[in-house]
């Protein structure tokens, strides 16, 4: 390895916008991410459909990831340590696409995301590096 | 013996999946992204079916959870259950592995210094059954045996992109030594560009992985060193999948030679890519 663990990882927290699921995450989100697991299972969704506030209880997550959860609010999902394939259960288990949640986290409507899309999608350019906003 | 007679490289979009099951594929959205596996599919059927295919995929938090991330992970059992992730197991059939040559890669990989995790029991996600959608249709059971091979790209640090080359290079050599007569394929799957979280989702870098697929082709060995936050920057955080093209480049030797491409955005989040190659 060329570069130390500290460089490697101070470079992933230079992306605008853009939570790299490292250790740390990992760690803080490790009962949020189980959790969100957990619904893989049929009888679990059922469960957690009928009261998402009691299934939600049974799992030693922090407040503020709990109120996330309620929220769907995904951006705060991943600043809590979520992982966007873990968390992809909660939003499968809503019936939604990945388009349809991943679109919640960028302040556009699903109707302008889409558009944006099939025009070929957003640039790199600019949001390459918060250090370099180049 | 046993040989690695070609390669396939593809994207392994859920969303294609889904459009697979529910019989949208002719759809004007969709249309596109699908035209550009009918060169393979025909292929496939005319004259190169595989017997086994080694599948390099990621798991997506279905089979693995936090509690236990392998890196490089080969799937020894007998069979593979889809995955029911969220929404239900797809409608596909069970996937057949091939247990003699899984278990003798895991040794032969294991003795050349590539420390596998060995899985006995595993239900496989979308990220291994779009792409035998995508190569095969819908049939009643897959035309051939799998040997499903996983690598975490989802918690950092996943493997380097030079240890994934090397991975393919010792698994050339590893299917070599297997004594059956077997035409074997290997794919790598996942990718290209894309961002699925925070407010940069959305992200596309279509010049970035047109010259990416250029150099999977010929005898140029520069991918080997591309760093993970060159992929992150450039191709999204969940670009990073691209490192699993590299273990089927590096199975395919010193140079190769392209049958077939196709790339196409968007695929939901996504830009989707697809290339067929022969060892040359
Ligand atoms: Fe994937």
């Amino acid at each position: 390895m060329k570069e130390s663990i500290q460089e490697y990882l101070a470079e992933l927290e230079d992306i605008p916008g853009t939570r790299v699921y490292t250790a740390q995450r990992a760690r803080q989100g490790y009962w949020m991410n189980q959790f969100a697991m957990s619904l893989k299972s049929a009888a679990n969704r059922e469960r957690w459909k009928a009261d998402e506030k009691a299934y939600l209880a049974d799992w030693p997550m922090t407040e503020e990831q709990r109120q996330s959860v309620l929220d769907r609010d995904y951006n705060r999902m991943l600043e809590l340590g979520g992982n966007i394939y873990f968390l992809a259960k909660v939003f499968s288990s809503d019936g939604l696409s990945f388009v349809q949640a991943v679109s919640t986290m960028t302040g556009m409507s699903v109707d302008d995301y889409q558009t944006m899309m099939r025009a070929g999608g957003r640039s790199p350019d600019g949001v390459r590096s918060i250090r370099d906003s180049d | 013996m046993a040989k690695i007679v070609a390669g396939i490289a593809s994207s392994h979009i859920p969303a294609l999946g889904a459009a697979i099951d529910h019989g949208k594929t002719g759809e004007d959205y969709w249309r596109p992204a699908f035209a550009g596996y009918e060169w393979t599919k025909e292929w496939l059927r005319k004259s190169a079916m595989p017997d086994v295919v080694i599948l390099v995929y990621n798991d997506h938090a279905s089979a693995f959870d936090m509690n236990i991330i392998p890196t490089f992970a080969i799937g020894c059992a007998e069979k593979f259950d889809p995955c029911d992730e969220g929404w239900g197991p797809r409608p596909v059939p069970v996937v057949e592995g091939h247990a003699d040559l899984a278990w003798h890669l895991a040794q032969c990989l294991i003795l050349d210094e590539f420390d596998m995790t060995i899985i006995n029991k595993m239900d496989v996600d979308h990220g291994l059954t779009v792409p035998l959608s995508l190569m095969f249709g819908q049939p009643d059971a897959w035309p051939c045996k799998v040997v499903p091979l996983a690598v975490n790209v989802v918690t950092y640090p996943p493997p380097t992109g030079n240890r994934c080359w090397a991975l393919g290079e010792a698994i050339q050599r590893a299917v070599e030594s297997f004594p059956e007569d077997l035409n074997i394929q290997i794919w790598g799957t996942g990718g290209m560009s894309h961002q699925l979280q925070g407010s940069r989702a959305g992200l596309i870098n279509a010049a970035w992985d047109n010259r990416f697929l250029d150099r999977l082709i010929g005898d140029t060995d520069e991918l080997r060193h591309i760093p993970h936050i060159e992929y992150l920057r450039e191709t999204g955080s969940e670009g990073i999948e691209m490192v699993m093209w590299l273990i089927m480049r590096g199975a395919l030797g010193k140079k190769t030679r392209c049958l077939h491409r196709h790339y196409h955005v968007p695929a939901s989040n996504t830009a989707m890519g697809h290339l067929v190659l022969e060892p040359e």
